[in-house]
């Protein structure tokens, strides 16, 4: 399955990944108190600065990854021309981008076994409070494996359905498609016990 | 233990689905996402506990970088977007619509409806609401006004919903553990 991981390779790929997740958490708490337009706009002209450095076409994948802001960017414009208070305006709307790209900048730059390796090292803590870390990599690669067959299995059933009808796909597919993951759940769950459990 | 595990992930793996599948028809002609009806569905069928499970498995995957949300979004942006709000509710209106089927022991289409509508429509859009707020810096009923052309797609996800955990209960009763 594709991941949201830049293809476009640059040096932060191979920064580790632990000091960029606290990076973003402190990046967003530090931003979201700004209330100086200046300190923004230089928050925001370094953050861009940091995009080109590591490379002008990761800077134009990572504009477009950007660009499903725009509603939000369009209500914020027309709610403060309206209201008057365009620098409130501007100031909620350079949060926004800050933290969405910053935060962007991360998935971006990081491979998804490195993100992996993180989690379960995250997640070994939990062992004591009776949490079992290896089920939860194991579900989490069962839905990485199953999401692409599920969406075989809703593609077939939505061809057979435009074979009998002349009318598109609707509702009655989902109820099969239901059905077919609880199938697969039964199945892996007996694979899984025949091969010793968890 | 392992059923409990598979039918966890993959009812995770029917909510990325719902939301990637694009060609799905809820109204004749108006294609929206079914992201949410897979929400509910993990509620209504899997129940209070596995359901909420399966969700946070789905955003876990999401945040590590997978773009499972509706329309191949995901990644740790959309945690801190305007939307991140729906996503605290996600997990939050599973467990709802859960406990709604476990505990109101009506007709499972019925209890299931009542569980879509409070937990898919009232607690989701509850989040999202305070999220938007939050993000965009606004109040509540300003924020409200921009999750108003929602309300109606969902109102009837949460029938559809009710429609398939009873279709479910009939063909094969066996397989809603809400009310197992």
């Amino acid at each position: 399955m594709l991941t949201l991981t830049s293809p476009i390779d640059t040096m932060a790929h191979r920064w580790p990944v632990a000091p960029k997740l606290v990076a973003v958490a402190l990046g967003t708490a530090l931003i979201f108190p700004v209330a100086d337009l200046r300190i923004m706009a230089g928050a925001l002209l370094a953050l861009a600065g940091l995009h080109l450095v590591l490379g002008l076409r990761f800077a134009r994948h990572a504009a477009r990854r950007l660009w499903m802001l725009w509603p939000f960017l369009l209500v914020l414009v027309l709610w403060h021309l309206w209201t008057a208070e365009p620098a409130r305006g501007a100031l909620i709307a350079g949060r926004m981008v800050f933290a969405v790209a910053l935060a962007n900048l991360v998935t971006m730059t990081t491979r998804l076994d490195d993100m992996l390796a993180v989690v379960e090292r995250g997640l070994a803590p939990l062992a004591r409070l009776g949490v079992n870390p290896r089920a939860i990599a194991l579900a989490m690669a069962l839905v990485i494996r199953f999401t692409p067959v599920l969406l075989d299995k809703a593609s077939l059933l939505m061809q057979a359905w435009r074979a009998r009808s002349p009318k598109r796909a609707g509702v009655p597919v989902v109820l099969p498609l239901v059905l077919a993951a609880l199938d697969d759940a039964d199945h892996v769950a007996e694979a899984l016990r025949a091969r010793g459990g968890l | 233990m392992e059923r409990n595990l598979t039918h966890i992930a993959l009812f995770a793996a029917l909510i990325a689905v719902l939301g990637l599948v694009p060609k799905i028809d809820l109204i004749s002609g108006v294609p929206i996402t079914a992201q949410s009806l897979g929400i509910m569905l993990c509620g209504t069928v899997l129940g209070a506990r596995r359901g909420a499970l399966a969700v946070l498995l789905f955003l876990g995957l999401v945040a590590i970088g997978l773009p499972l949300l509706a329309g191949g979004r995901g990644g740790l942006g959309v945690f801190v977007s305007p939307t991140a709000g729906y996503l605290v509710g996600f997990p939050l209106a599973a467990l709802v619509a859960g406990l709604v089927v476990e505990k109101w022991r009506v007709d499972v289409g019925v209890a299931s409806f009542a569980g879509a509508l409070l937990g898919g429509l009232g607690v989701m859009h509850l989040c999202g609401i305070i999220g938007m707020a939050t993000v965009l810096g606004k109040t509540l009923p300003e924020a409200a006004l921009l999750a108003l052309p929602f309300l109606a797609g969902d109102l009837l996800k949460a029938g559809i919903a009710a429609g398939i955990t009873r279709g479910l209960a009939r063909v094969r009763p066996a397989s809603v553990l809400s009310r197992a």
